[in-house]
């Protein structure tokens, strides 16, 4: 078996060219498997520098690249969901904290998740630049050289012009060659004839360079992904407001009810534009027994202003169609009750009076409801319990939504008294009361028994704490509002990067060869060969139009054009990727 | 304000679907068929040749001494086996083959008409819940196999393919029974159309290379048997070609759908920019969608690197459509995430 050729098992043979070397053209001199004596510094960073840029680690990285993300799904992940994540960490406390210190809460900015696609990354620009030069310099060069016998070529085939019709067209040689030249050239081949006016001249074709830009193109573009990616994170910011009927947003930082800023974000960058929810109107499924009270629709009707006086717009705002506005995107996430209540305290004044954000458990709106009126006096009061747009009772007594819309408003509340623990500034969820220093006064477990009401009922809470009232409904919409610099630039480079592919694995690129002679009889015979460079399924039928180009060209029956055949090898291997011109 | 379902039009396309699942098990059947009869019609060949060269051996002693390689290399001769190019060639008909190519049609055309039905009862594109990706994407594997068939012998692959469109029918129907039903606000988008679509129509091509691969497997194994001089114990593979051209094929199809793959990822971004107002959250729908684009990169990087060819890269092939089964079932499933609209 001659060097450079081996058998992969399957009986094929195979070009010892792997593509790695092959397109880290000056970087993979020194064939890896040679054990050099002392590599010394700078040669352990060169050998260093070959391993990280060879296809192999690219591979290896590409794989490890794919296990590391999974863990990311098992796991709750802080930047999307914080709470779960405490939760978790309160639920596991032996497993928990170790989870954590693996960073597999925050997997996607863990030092290991970023370590194996820095790599990977720098691994891919340590192979885009060689091949870029590489590539370049093809671009300039001349199609290769004829080999000299092309009937060793994958696929090969003959033609011959009669002589009659040589004298017709006055053909020679040198004539025919520049004619089927044209043609290829026509065919999108570029071109070049040589030893023109000799015994033998011919031409060199090659097609398809636009698969290896496409490739590069693909590359470069994941680089430009990253990069956009990075912006987004510097730059951007993003937060959540929730906004009940008839209220108003300011984008300036108090505004938000939550606020991630990127690193590099300053107040600045804030446009103090207003938004108001005028109404928000909510449609379910009436029609279908099966997906009754589903939703349907979702449409919130805002106010918009640029900017202190600027002019006021009203504008639509629904699911999947955000506003744009002032530098940033404005989405509708998600939607709720909001029950009025007042509270009076022990003195007979009103503690606390408004909308109360309900969060909704369920698709018919169940709601938790948390409400704290930290002014009461003498004591400050707190309850919490359930917001139910449709109450029914069950035969336990226990009451429960059956519908998404309010037909029957209830509320379904305990009780507390005492300290709130609001007052030492540490920041609070509104959402969730801590009953652990306060005093029950009404629950379901008690003698006074929980507290129900209905629009427009009052009750007074034992011990004359004071009195709660549900004055009457309205809905909320939550928001998320993001500023993401990036985005447009991840947009262009992903969609490079998806053209770029396109032409990398569906563009053939081929070489192709056409000699001619003259027989002394007066015929012109003509011989062609065509090689693929990487996977060219699509090879011989390429052989086959371009014989019939020439033969309709000079008019030769198709009868007498002549043998064509694709070499066995090529029809197993030609698939492979593993043909290359160097050897030829 | 859109028009009603139509319930009863919603009826016709599950008694649609329900004749299609049956016309395919009965395609299955002949499928099934067609290995059996041709691996015995190959069989009983290969021993009468067997019995005829034993005959002259004996006389011709010395000059046909080529070792085990003489008895397989006569064999790829004979009809009924798979040629490479995978051309419908000259072999003898395969009647019960016909019979199954023929029943896949008609059950691919009831099918269609489900599919059909099913959109026209919900005003809208039959991709809105887990039946519906089932039951559709079911639909383009057996249209897709069925295009290819217009073009390449792949009947061999036809059990395979056809048992997994019957798996996935039967999954939508005794699964996730879902009645028609308009969509709820998150999935009224036409990026629904574009990234559902093309995540569907990717999905059915992995699975025909899914199953080339196994073959490819298979095939490797046989032939490594059978250049050691063992006796051939899988017949039925002999209907299949080579492990190399399997290889070459799945490879062909499965750049398609990874190009297919990498549109859906980033159609699915810029839905979720719209939605929700990041393109990429590492919410776990694209997570998985992520790793899938991920291996079949490797897939993609392996079939062009040296010792990663053949075998390895059928792996990665088969690991990146596990990973599509497990993203389909058990994420839609079990794991929480934004993308909770399965039905289920
Ligand atoms: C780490 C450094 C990388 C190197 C050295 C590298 C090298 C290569 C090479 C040489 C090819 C051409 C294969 C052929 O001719 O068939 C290729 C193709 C490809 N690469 Fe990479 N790559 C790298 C990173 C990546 C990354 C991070 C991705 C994305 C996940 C990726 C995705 C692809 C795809 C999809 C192809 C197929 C397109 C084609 O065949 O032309 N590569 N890569």
């Amino acid at each position: 078996m001659p060097r450079g050729l081996t058998t992969d098992g399957k009986g094929t043979v195979k070009q010892d060219v792997s593509q790695d070397t092959k397109h880290r053209a000056g970087a993979a001199r020194a064939g890896s498997d040679v054990v050099l004596p002392s590599l010394g510094f700078l040669g352990t960073l060169r050998w260093a520098w070959t391993q990280l840029t060879s296809m192999r680690t690219a591979l290896f990285l590409l794989l490890l690249l794919a296990v590391a993300a999974v863990p990311g799904s098992l796991f709750p992940q802080r930047p999307a969901n914080p709470a779960v994540v405490t939760q978790y960490l309160q639920d596991n406390p032996d497993t928990g904290p170790v989870l954590d210190w693996f960073q597999l809460f925050d997997v996607y900015s863990s030092v290991w998740f970023s370590a194996i696609y820095l790599l990977l990354f720098v691994s891919l620009i340590g192979c885009v630049i060689p091949r870029a030069v590489a590539h370049f310099r093809a671009v300039r060069s001349k199609p290769p050289r004829t080999p000299k016998r092309l009937s060793r070529l994958p696929v090969y085939g003959t033609l011959e012009v009669p002589a009659g019709r040589v004298q017709d067209a006055g053909l020679t040689p040198t004539t025919a060659v520049e004619q089927a030249a044209a043609l290829l050239k026509k065919r999108g081949y570029r071109v070049d004839v040589r030893d023109a006016g000799t015994e033998r001249p011919s031409v060199g074709a090659e097609r398809g360079l636009a698969k290896e830009l496409g490739n590069l193109v693909f590359h470069t573009s994941l680089i430009g992904v990253l990069v956009s990616v990075a912006v987004g994170g510097l730059f951007g910011y993003n937060g959540q407001k929730v906004i009940v009927e008839g209220d108003s947003f300011v984008n300036t930082l108090i505004g938000y009810d939550s606020f991630n800023p990127g690193s590099n974000f300053s107040d600045d960058q804030l446009t103090p534009y207003s938004l108001r929810l005028d109404s928000f109107d909510v449609r379910f499924d009436r029609e279908q027994e099966s997906h009754y009270g589903q939703p349907l629709d979702f449409t919130a009707t805002v106010t918009t202003q640029e900017g202190p006086g600027e002019d006021e717009e009203q504008q639509v705002l629904k699911v999947n169609a955000p506003l744009t506005i002032g530098g940033t995107n404005v989405y509708l996430v998600g939607n709720g009750y909001a029950p009025l209540v007042t509270v009076r305290d022990g003195e007979g004044n009103i503690a606390s009076q408004g909308p109360v954000v309900s969060v909704p458990s369920d698709g018919l709106y169940t709601s938790l409801f948390v409400l704290k009126a930290p002014d009461a006096k003498p004591d400050q009061l707190g309850f919490v319990g359930f917001f139910l747009p449709t109450a029914f009772i069950d035969e336990q007594g226990v009451s429960f939504s059956r519908d998404p819309d309010p037909f029957n408003p209830q509320l379904n509340l305990n009780s507390y008294y005492g300290d709130l623990g609001l007052d030492d500034g540490t920041p609070e969820n509104v959402y969730v009361l801590d009953t652990e220093n306060l005093t029950e006064l009404n629950s379901r477990n008690n003698d006074d028994g929980g507290i129900v009401l209905g629009v427009g009922q009052t009750y007074d809470l034992p011990e004359g704490k004071g009195s709660v009232t549900f004055d009457g409904l309205k809905r909320y919409i939550a928001l998320d509002i993001h500023h993401d610099p990036g985005e447009v630039g991840a947009l262009v480079f992903s969609t490079l990067a998806l053209l770029g592919l396109t032409a990398s694995l569906f563009i053939g690129r081929r070489r192709l060869w056409i000699r001619t002679g003259e027989h002394p009889d007066g015929r012109i015979m003509l011989e062609y060969g065509l090689l693929a460079r990487g996977e060219d399924p699509r090879l011989l039928a390429e052989g086959r139009a371009v014989e019939k180009l020439l033969a309709d060209r000079w008019l030769v029956p198709s009868a007498t054009a002549g043998e064509h055949r694709e070499q066995e090898a090529a029809r197993s291997a030609a698939g492979s990727a593993h043909h290359d011109a160097k050897d030829i | 304000m859109p028009q009603p379902v139509n319930a009863e039009l919603g009826q016709v396309s599950e008694l649609f679907m329900l004749l299609a699942s049956i016309a395919y098990v009965v395609a299955l059947v002949f499928f099934v068929l067609d290995l059996v009869k041709s691996s015995s019609t190959i069989g009983a060949l290969e021993s009468r040749l067997a019995d005829e060269k034993a005959a002259p051996a004996r006389s011709l002693a010395g000059v046909g001494a080529r070792g085990a390689g003489a008895t397989t290399s006569a064999v790829p001769t004979a009809p009924a086996t798979a040629d490479d190019s995978m051309d419908y060639g000259s072999g003898p008909r395969r009647g019960r083959a016909r019979v199954a190519v023929s029943l896949t049609v008609l059950a691919a055309v009831i099918h269609g008409a489900a599919v059909i039905t099913r959109g026209i009862a919900a005003h809208r594109v039959p991709w809105g819940n887990m039946y519906e990706f089932c039951t559709t994407g079911a639909f383009l594997v057996a249209l897709i196999f069925l295009v290819t068939l217009t073009r390449k012998d792949l009947r061999f692959v036809g059990s395979f393919v056809v048992g997994l469109v019957v798996i996935m029918l039967c999954a939508a129907t005794v699964g996730f029974p879902t009645p028609v039903a308009r969509l709820i606000p998150a999935l009224q988008s036409y990026w629904l159309i574009v990234h559902v679509s093309i995540a569907v129509a990717s999905s059915a091509l992995f699975t025909i290379t899914f199953a080339m691969s196994v073959l490819q497997l298979l095939q490797t194994s046989r032939e490594a048997k059978l250049l050691a001089g063992k006796a051939d114990t899988a017949r039925f593979l002999r209907l299949v070609p080579s492990a190399l051209s399997l290889e070459n094929l799945s490879y062909r199809l499965n750049a398609v759908a990874f190009v297919g793959w990498t549109f859906t990822l980033m159609a699915g971004a810029i839905w979720a920019e719209q939605a929700w107002g990041r393109y990429w959250g590492w919410d776990t729908k694209e997570v998985w969608t992520f790793v899938i684009w991920t291996v079949y990169a490797g897939y993609l990087h392996a079939r062009a690197t040296r010792g990663w060819t053949g075998t390895r890269a059928a792996w990665l092939s088969i690991v990146g459509y596990l990973c599509i089964v497990f993203n389909f079932t058990i994420v839609n499933i079990y794991f929480s995430g934004l993308h909770s609209y399965s039905g289920v």
